[in-house]
């Protein structure tokens, strides 16, 4: 069989990206023009909420590619060698998105408007026991500090793990001993990301980034409930990216069974995470104390509750009533429509995780955010897209590729 | 009592039988059932099986479970002895999902297992019939059933040129244990073609 291996970027492709950027950078523009400029504080808040919560989402999601491929590693799987440059290709947009998230973490703690993060206002703080008691761990210092060896160690370990990975694209292994060794090697970069990973995503930055714009409050089980978010979406997008190849004639080895297993991580993560906005969810409501409870005011019950109930059913009703049977699961067309519902579902999860904060009287008009969103969106395309046509499509001297081509479930 | 006539071969190889499996369904013997001591990946495929409907059992007795937590709780707590508990509403959703969890998958888990019990005709102290006792141990055995239009000798043959070593001829008949020999089980699709 003769293997597609080199993509080459449609030129719709390439067309589509380009729109949707420039649809963000208009939204951009606009609501710079309508909110951000403005001298209220609120109205500017709107603007730098906007593009914080779009950041943040989108930097989380190409980095849970990098985490899939860090833990399907780790666990020694086999299966996903067939698409893993996919997923390789998607956090290849870590770098860039990280830029652009930090630098706007950076412009909103020093800007200067302490609308979205009242912590950073010093003159309050003085006043304010509560954050007073947390100022040695909340304050622009460490926040500065952990944002960027947070984007910093990605960039660095998607730069590794690419390089080790491409290396053996023109130099196939000459033994068995070579590739334990490289297996070794793997394993190795693999494991210091999932501790950073451990650092980072599962406690301390979404802290920092998400749940200190409500900074009175806090929850344990927050960087959990962002992690099990941000990994659905990201093997959503994973998802969207292989059935897109595999429509247009690559990834020939890529078949239903890895489409199977790519819609079992989805259904089994997104109960996962539904389990967590549950045990988040009932405690608070259940010991009913108020300074918990003001979190889920304005959300389960204030102005946000449609988005917050809309989002559970997209997150969780869904998934779990489609992807149920096996059937659905190999079935590219249910698996490509709740993957880019899941990818909406968890976008709209971060809008009322970030907007109930600097926006509690009203709930802001989302079109400007999809918008950003869709820039965003429009960007992830473009970068994947030119590293997937940059190195071949399949790992093709990866010790694990034959597991890959013979597995099925 | 219906008695039924079966022609059975041993196989020591997984390399032998899933040859020997696509070549008796080609020549268009009928498979009674190839017993083996352990799951063999692939051989319900070969063999055409049919997938199995026990998943959809499964969903069945979870709704049930998940029907009757969320129906006996809400009978109880918001009809029959409402109680107050730290101000909160009769009707209080969010504390009852655990339990509504929990019955639901106690529900499917235990029900799934007696329906498989029950398909594959397994109970405390009931007896099964074995062709060879070795397929507990450390071989794969082949059961054709024989039809009016079968062959012996050449079923015999035709098997043992197939690989199978301890071809035998053995008459089955129903006996105490739940109908297992007279039952003509449908478990192949109606298909002729291999699968793969």
């Amino acid at each position: 069989m003769e293997l597609k291996e080199q993509f080459i970027v449609p030129q719709r492709y390439k067309t589509i990206s380009r729109i949707l950027m420039a649809i963000g950078i208009v939204t951009v523009i606009a609501l710079y023009i309508t909110h951000g400029a403005k001298s209220d504080p609120k109205e500017q808040a709107r603007f730098w909420g906007s593009l914080l919560l779009n950041s943040v989402y989108f930097l989380l999601l190409v980095n849970a590619a990098l985490f899939f491929i860090c833990a399907t590693t780790l666990s020694w799987g086999g299966w996903q060698m067939s698409f893993r440059r996919v997923s390789e290709a998607i956090a290849t947009c870590v770098p860039v998105i990280g830029i652009i998230c930090g630098v706007i973490l950076l412009a909103i703690v020093f800007g200067g408007n302490h609308e979205i993060y009242h912590w950073s206002d010093a003159e309050k703080v003085k006043t304010d026991a509560k954050i007073l008691f947390k100022a040695g761990f909340l304050n622009k210092g460490f926040f500065t500090f952990w944002t960027i060896f947070t984007i910093a160690s990605w960039s660095l370990l998607e730069w590794k793990l690419r390089k080790l990975s491409k290396s053996l694209d023109n130099k196939p292994l000459e033994n068995v001993e070579e590739g334990k060794k490289y297996i070794w090697k793997n394993t190795v970069w693999s494991g210091i990301y999932v501790v950073v990973f451990a650092l980072t995503v599962m406690s301390v930055t979404p802290w920092l980034w998400l749940m200190s714009i409500d900074a009175h409050w806090f929850s344990t089980m927050y960087s959990w409930y962002t992690f099990g978010s941000t990994f659905v979406a990201g093997i959503a997008l994973i998802t969207v990216f292989v059935v897109f190849l595999k429509n247009n004639n690559y990834l020939e080895l890529v078949n239903q069974e890895h489409l199977h297993d790519l819609g079992k991580f989805i259904f089994a993560f997104s109960i996962f995470w539904a389990y967590l906005w549950f045990d988040q969810f009932m405690l608070i409501w259940y010991s009913n104390i108020p300074e918990e409870t003001t979190y889920f005011k304005p959300r389960s019950s204030g102005i946000y509750s449609g988005i917050f109930w809309l989002m559970l059913i997209i997150n969780f009703v869904g998934p779990i009533l489609i992807l149920m049977s096996r059937g659905a699961k190999r079935n590219y067309a249910t698996i490509t429509f709740v993957s880019i519902s899941l990818l909406f579902g968890h976008w709209l999860n971060f809008f009322q995780m970030v907007f109930p904060g600097p926006s509690p009287d009203q709930v802001p008009v989302m079109l400007y955010d999809l918008g950003v969103g869709l820039g965003f969106a429009g960007l992830i395309m473009l970068i994947t897209g030119k590293s997937l046509s940059k190195a071949p499509l399949l790992a093709k001297n990866h010790p694990f590729i034959k597991e890959s081509i013979i597995h099925h479930t | 009592m219906a008695v039924k006539k079966f022609v059975t071969g041993s196989f020591e190889e997984e390399s032998v039988l899933f040859p020997a499996v696509k070549q008796v369904r080609k020549n268009g013997y009928k498979i009674h059932d190839i017993f083996t001591p352990f799951p063999i990946h692939g051989l319900d495929k070969a063999m055409g099986l049919r997938d199995t409907s026990l998943h959809v059992a499964g969903f069945i007795y979870g709704i049930t479970g998940t029907a009757t937590a969320l129906g006996f709780i809400t009978w109880a707590l918001t009809y029959d002895w409402p109680i107050n508990f730290g101000g909160k509403p009769f009707f209080s959703l969010a504390a009852w999902i655990p339990i509504t969890f929990e019955l639901t998958v106690l529900f499917s888990s235990v029900g799934m297992v007696w329906t498989f019990c029950w398909l594959c005709q397994l109970a405390p102290f009931v007896k099964k019939d074995h062709f060879n006792l070795r397929s507990t141990d450390d071989l794969f055995v082949m059961a054709l059933e024989c039809t009016e239009k079968t062959n012996e000798t050449e079923t015999i043959s035709f098997l043992q040129g197939l690989g199978a070593k301890d071809v035998q001829v053995q008459y089955k008949e129903t006996k105490w244990w739940w109908g297992r020999y007279d039952k003509d089980k449908k478990i192949f699709e109606p298909k002729s073609e291999i699968a793969y």
